[in-house]
């Protein structure tokens, strides 16, 4: 197991959190984006194999996307890029691509303050 | 790369001398002992030779043992043929809060049949306590079932103490001994109870075959229904090999039980010593003093089990888990939620169970590799990063 990115970016342009660790899955994805492209990506997660693999997987097929490109990463193309998930660690898919989702997100909401805060 | 098992509670080697008493009945003992001709009479006899070796392991009279394919199988047998055959008494069904899922499970159906099942809460250490026993039993209470010892955080439960509250009411009082047979001193008398189980597996037998002890005078229905083995309680032409195996396990277990927890004891104590001392925010599970010789349970705050078990085994070492992700059915153990673990430390379980192949080395290589597994999964977690974040904060 030798995961990359995983990490956090201090001055991150987004933050995505998603899972509990009552569940035993959680994640959060931190990225930076530079020309409307994920220039960083990288994560921390609490969880298993399959849990850390995804993330893994999921920040590497994110890393120098466009936000829609990244935004249109689901969970079967994650799973699909790992050669296939057993039925009973699906759920640690869906949280990979949520995390990152949740990661654009938070950023698209802060652009729109700023902008927001801008244009007045 | 060094193998180190430390896993058996889910089942223990094949010790070589009782392979060797096993093989014959694989080869030319071949008959079937309930067969009138020749080729009955030395199964027939070996197999009796079986129980009486069984029975001497836990001081019980040969005719009382019934052979079952697992303790599973025994276990099953003991909560629905005993309730059934006590059904005209009453209905309710005692069983502790962390007891094995055939236990659980087969009481679980019994409930879905018109009983009434209750589970007895346990402390934080697992324990079961007489009075809560005494505060739950009804005048139409007519099963208890406590486990003797549980395999996934080692306690040791007080089951004489337990047999004399449920002796004052007419119930039948089962232990799954599964976990204890073999591995400390039992004896049914002292215990106290009716029904006791127990499976070759758990001392360095066959897996595949099981007992379970029953009270000479207490009636239970039969779960296989078939010819007349077993004194007509348990149909099916007997696995002579297996039982071989048990009665050859039972026997060698007795003469060395005290070598062998000599053996573990000291093992188990380092590795629980090792692990308080390298590893901070770890908790052992289950009673401190009071547990199985063998077994060493944890919980590592801020990771998660599986992950642990899974870069564990690339470095050669054999454990388990309590965690949701290391059960097919994603659910937190039943256990450490039954002892008030908080949910995400219950998720960080892990559980060494040693054995008689286990050596001082073995646990001196799982001390080493264990604290930069927990440190790389730590390096990893939002958990720690938050802990350490809030850490700081404070000063």
């Amino acid at each position: 197991m030798q995961p990359r990115n995983v990490g956090e970016i201090e001055d991150a342009d987004g933050v995505g959190e998603v899972g509990n660790p009552v569940c035993g899955d959680m994640m959060t994805f931190y990225i930076k984006v530079n020309d409307n492209r994920l220039a960083d990506v990288k994560f921390k997660t609490f969880g298993c194999g399959a849990a850390i693999a995804v993330s893994s997987m999921v920040s590497e097929m994110a890393k120098g996307k466009t936000i829609e490109e990244a935004m249109a990463i689901t969970n079967h193309s994650v799973a699909e890029e790992l050669g296939g998930l057993p039925k009973n660690k699906f759920h640690c898919s869906n949280l990979g691509a949520d995390a990152l989702h949740k990661a654009i997100e938070d950023y698209l909401s802060k652009k729109g303050q700023v902008a927001k805060a801008k244009g007045g | 790369m060094r193998k180190v098992y430390l896993d058996h509670s889910a089942t223990m080697p094949l010790d070589p001398r009782i392979l060797e008493a096993m093989l014959p009945y694989l080869r030319d003992i071949f008959g079937n002992p309930s067969s009138l001709h020749d080729w009955g009479e030395a199964p027939r006899q070996a197999l009796e030779v079986a129980r009486v070796q069984v029975a001497r392991l836990i001081g019980a009279q040969p005719q009382e043992m019934i052979f079952t394919g697992s303790a599973t199988e025994a276990n099953n047998f003991a909560i629905k043929g005993l309730a059934l055959a006590q059904q005209d008494k009453g209905k309710h069904i005692l069983v502790s809060a962390v007891e094995h899922f055939s236990v659980l499970n087969a009481a679980r159906t019994m409930g879905k049949l018109g009983f009434e099942v209750s589970q007895l809460p346990v402390d934080k250490h697992g324990l079961v306590y007489p009075e809560e026993v005494k505060r739950r039993l009804r005048q139409d209470t007519i099963l208890v079932s406590v486990m003797h010892a549980n395999a996934e955080i080692g306690t040791i439960e007080p089951i004489a103490e337990i047999a004399k509250v449920v002796k004052e009411t007419g119930a039948i009082f089962h232990t799954d001994a599964a976990a204890t047979a073999g591995a400390i001193p039992l004896n049914v008398a002292e215990l106290g109870v009716d029904a006791l189980t127990l499976a070759a597996n758990q001392f360095y037998g066959p897996k595949g075959v099981g007992a379970l002890w029953l009270r000479r005078g207490v009636r239970i229905m039969p779960l296989l229904d078939g010819g007349i083995q077993e004194g007509g309680r348990r149909a099916g032409t007997e696995n002579m090999a297996a039982i071989v195996g048990l009665g050859k396990a039972a026997e060698l277990a007795q003469q060395e039980m005290s070598a062998r927890q000599e053996h573990l004891m000291p093992l188990r104590d380092r590795l629980i010593q090792g692990v308080a001392s390298r590893i901070e925010h770890s908790y052992l599970t289950g009673h401190p003093t009071g547990r199985l010789p063998g077994h060493a349970s944890f919980c590592i705050e801020f990771i998660e089990g599986e992950a642990m078990l899974m870069l564990l085994d690339a470095r050669g070492i054999a454990a388990s888990s309590g965690s949701s992700c290391t059960s097919r059915a994603l659910k937190a153990s039943h256990v450490l939620t039954a002892i008030g673990l908080p949910p995400e430390l219950a998720q960080g379980s892990l559980v060494f169970t040693l054995g008689q192949s286990n050596s001082r080395e073995d646990i001196d290589y799982v001390l080493e590799e264990l604290p930069p597994v927990v440190e790389r999964l730590r390096q990893m977690s939002p958990l720690f990063a938050k802990f350490v974040k809030a850490q700081k904060g404070g000063k």
